[in-house]
């Protein structure tokens, strides 16, 4: 079933901004979760009652956060059956399971000790509350867990084979699944990443309290815990997304050469640190890919594969093929993808009319042909290039921006430890500034991942274009506006909200 | 034990009827939702009724979530044809639960931008129109829907309404507002269970006894209709689909058990709705709870045993799922039938919390001195 272009690009359109969307919310989330635990912790260890004060306020900030997140979260898991059916029946038998999971063992006992956390304070004991609280940060994060083992799978499909009776690929080692290296290493970099946002967010709004001169106690103490825990999760960062960045370059090699511009590959190759794209840039083209740019050589090389002077593929050796390095080109995967796809039709046909000798012949085609199946489904070798320059872009931002907060990390809690901070304005500003930033990091990052995998819906198996449901295009343009719209609104609440929460303060909690 | 794909497909089946049941009892959310100006005169009141909600209300959500996610593990062909197909109604459901979410906590919120009365509506919304849809969508596991399923399991809708055209099935219809009123049932006997405030404790046995009646007649009616009208079968050697007149008749009388649990469960719910209405019994809920729960996971049931067919294709009968041409695979359905033990366990530490969260009941009082409340 061939798709039109419109209908794949209203698909991916929503599915963009319900993700982004509920990504706004998401991380905030998994690192909120564990402050408040570890806030609540210091309460219950030490007695102090200022230590109550601090956790129930940054936790009415966290169910503000929360509603949103379960609002924009729900929708998630469905879209996959009302927007990508295709994808549901071709990859469900494997990609269902972590979704069902997730609900299992995350949902519920986030749901569940969430009611015990706010309401419970004078209704179960201070250990019971406490352990309720920890149960919803270990519940959000498992959540995080299972959803990332699912993307991760789509990052990188493992412990599966393709049924041809069934027509769809099918789970033969679960635990091949679960421990996809891709999926682990995407499972700590997004939570880590969480966690910095986290600790952005109760510096900034602790800074704030500062300029203003008011619940000074409350908020240095605020801005401890938060620069401790966010100093320690970025620099974890750091080593996730190194491990991160390993598992694309093996697996996903074109995403590593758009991420960073990379048209002509070259043993030491290296990153650009700062750099202009050049736009007139064509695959296959002389043209200079940078306007300008700083590099560090050999860089990329050790990123992606841990060694200087390793050979990293540039986007025109994957569409042309290199043989030296035995790359086949996309054309080539292309042939061998129609092929395979052809096979397919005609074993089911043959199966049909009971021709069995010849339904065998066309099975074996297929299965010689099969590992580049998806790529049949292609119409030009240079749709198996993602956006160059959002990659790249999204890439280079996060990265910078993670950087500067691990500066801001180091600066804040040194300040803060020597109680000083409430005199450095500089750096109070700093900090409120880089809340947004926090936010831009964590979206683009989201882009990086998402973007960079274009065409693939699950990586050389299945491209977008072939995933989606078979629904005209206006009705997923009617729902994507209708989604624009609630979001946006409910956004508009959520921030407003939270802003008046943070003007009455600690205080009138 | 040799355990077949069939025996899995069954086993998966009974889940999703008992998540999809248990579903169905946590509506009384919902129909808590469309009781806000019904039990509750004042302001206080009507805090009171949305603070005992909104310490259930993600548990429901969380249900719906679930069922979501059973069903795609077990079996993926429904939910691409399903949601893929029926597009515009499984959208409107989304929308209504989507706005449930955020409705709870911001209501009370100052500066929350619409006003309180708007996330009241909200709320209306969900618990009305979002109930009254999935009861459509269940609705046409007996009525069909208008899709087509090739020979490579891709599927498409064969209207442009994509789902619509099932609001002018009357049997979906009564099976949605049946739903509805069942929610709106529940609602009322789970406030008279966790309040204690006599001027809205007052005013439930009316609600339940009006809810009760239109429930009643809506659930003899589609009761009656399973029953009498064809039902859609497949052939076990063939799996060619064909209609058979009075099909689930038939199921009951060639399996009495079902029957006498089916039975049971509406003895159980009536039974629930006596000791509501003439004995003042506020543990009521209790028995309509078990009531629904048994009765509901039947009627799902019978979906999937008796070589019936549990989503009957209008457009090509043939293109109709069954628990066998739907399922996900032997090997991952024998995983998820491993991770399905966890299930008493989520279940048990749910029960716990519960019990010693509502140990005593919920008063204006509380709802006023917590510092965090809805």
């Amino acid at each position: 079933m061939e798709h039109t272009d419109l209908l794949v690009d209203w698909s991916r359109a929503q599915f963009a901004l319900t993700a982004l969307y509920h990504w706004i919310f998401v991380p905030l989330t998994l690192g909120l979760t564990f402050i408040v635990a570890i806030m609540e912790t210091l309460y219950v260890k030490s007695g102090d009652a200022k230590w109550k004060t601090i956790t129930k306020y940054w936790m009415g900030l966290l169910a503000i956060n929360f509603a949103i997140g379960l609002a924009t979260g729900i929708i998630m898991e469905f879209e996959f059956g009302t927007n990508w059916s295709n994808y549901s029946w071709i990859v469900g038998d494997i990609f269902g399971a972590p979704l069902a999971i997730e609900g299992l063992m995350a949902f519920f006992m986030e749901s569940t000790f969430f009611a015990v956390m706010f309401f419970g304070w004078d209704k179960v004991s201070k250990k019971m509350h406490l352990t309720s609280t920890w149960l919803v940060a270990i519940g959000s994060n498992l959540s995080a867990l299972w959803i990332l083992i699912a993307n991760g799978w789509m990052q990188h499909p493992v412990g599966m084979h393709f049924n041809p009776d069934t027509a769809r690929n099918e789970m033969e080692n679960f635990w091949e699944v679960i421990f996809n290296p891709n999926a682990v290493s995407k499972f700590l970099h997004t939570v880590s990443s969480g966690y910095v946002l986290a600790s952005l967010f109760v510096i900034g709004i602790s800074a704030w309290y500062l300029l203003k001169k008011r619940d000074i106690a409350f908020a240095k103490k605020s801005i401890l815990v938060a620069a401790s825990f966010g100093l320690v999760s970025s620099l974890y960062l750091v080593t996730t997304g190194d491990e991160s960045a390993h598992q694309v370059a093996l697996t996903q090699p074109m995403k590593l050469a758009a991420m960073e511009g990379l048209y002509d590959g070259e043993n030491r190759a290296g990153i650009v640190a700062v750099g202009l794209l050049n736009e007139a840039k064509k695959i296959g083209d002389d043209a200079e890919t940078f306007l300008f740019s700083v590099e560090i050589p050999g860089a990329l090389s050790f990123l992606g594969y841990h060694d200087l002077n390793a050979f990293v593929p540039g986007i025109d050796d994957m569409i042309q093929g290199n043989k030296k390095h035995n790359i086949i080109s996309i054309s080539e995967k292309m042939e061998q993808g129609k092929r395979a796809i052809k096979a397919l039709r005609d074993y089911k046909d043959f199966k049909k009319q009971n021709k069995l000798e010849e339904a065998q012949k066309a099975l074996a085609i297929f299965e010689a042909n099969q590992k580049y199946m998806g790529y049949g489904y292609l119409k030009d070798p240079k749709d198996a290039v993602p956006s160059v320059s959002l990659s790249f872009y999204s890439f280079h931002t996060m990265v910078g921006l993670g950087t500067w907060f691990i500066i801001l990390f180091i600066v804040t809690l040194y300040y803060a430890m020597a109680n000083e901070i409430q005199n450095k304005k500089w750096l109070l500003y700093l900090a409120i500034g880089t809340l947004p930033l926090g936010y831009v990091a964590q979206e683009a990052g989201w882009i990086t991942a998402e973007v960079g995998r274009q065409p693939w819906a699950i990586q050389d198996l299945l491209p977008v274009g072939m995933a989606t449901s078979n629904v005209a295009s206006t009705s997923v343009m009617i729902t994507f506006w209708l989604f624009a719209v609630l979001f946006t609104g409910l956004l508009i609440a959520e921030i407003k909200i939270m802003l008046k929460q943070i003007k009455i303060g600690p205080e009138g909690h | 034990m040799n355990i077949t794909l069939l025996d899995l497909q069954l086993y998966w089946w009974l889940l999703v009827s008992i998540i999809g049941a248990l579903f169905v009892f946590m509506t009384f959310v919902q129909g808590g939702q469309t009781l806000l100006y019904t039990l509750a005169k004042t302001e206080d009141e009507r805090d009171l009724l949305v603070n005992s909600l909104g310490r259930k209300w993600e548990l429901t959500f969380t249900a719906l979530v679930m069922f979501g996610g059973a069903l795609f593990a077990a079996f993926p062909l429904f939910y691409a044809v399903s949601f893929g197909g029926a597009y515009y109604v499984w959208m409107a459901i989304l929308f209504c639960f989507i706005i449930q979410a955020v409705a709870y906590e911001y209501r009370k919120k100052p500066d929350n931008f619409y006003g309180e009365r708007f996330y009241e509506t909200l709320l209306y919304i969900n618990g009305s129109l979002g109930i009254f849809l999935i009861g459509v969508a269940l609705g046409t596991l007996f009525s069909g829907g208008n899709f087509i399923v090739n020979d490579m399991n891709l599927s498409h809708w064969t209207t442009q309404s994509y789902g619509l055209e099932a609001l002018l099935n009357p049997f979906n219809l009564a099976f949605g507002f049946m739903l509805v009123f069942l929610a709106r049932m529940q609602g009322a006997l789970y406030f008279f269970n966790s309040l204690d405030e006599h001027n809205v404790t007052q005013r439930i046995k009316k609600v339940v006894q009006t809810n009760f009646l239109i429930f009643l007649a809506l659930f003899l009616y589609v009761v009656g209709s399973i029953l009498i009208s064809k039902g859609y079968v497949y052939d076990t050697q063939t799996k060619v689909v064909s209609l058979e007149d009075m099909k689930f008749l038939h199921l009951f009388l060639d399996l009495p058990f079902l029957l006498i649990l089916f039975l049971l469960g509406v003895g159980t719910l009536l039974y629930g709705v006596y000791q509501a209405l003439f004995k003042e019994n506020k543990k009521a809920i209790f028995f309509t709870g078990v009531g629904t729960v048994l009765s509901v996971t039947i009627v799902m049931l019978i979906l999937g045993v008796h070589n019936s067919v549990f989503y009957p294709s209008l457009a090509d009968i043939q293109s109709s799922l069954t628990i066998e041409n739907a399922s996900g695979s032997y090997y991952t359905l024998s995983v998820m039938s491993v991770v399905s033990l966890l299930v008493p366990v989520v279940l048990g530490y749910i029960i716990a919390v519960w019990r010693s969260m509502d140990k005593t009941k919920l008063t204006i009082d509380e709802v006023k001195s917590d510092s965090h409340h809805y």
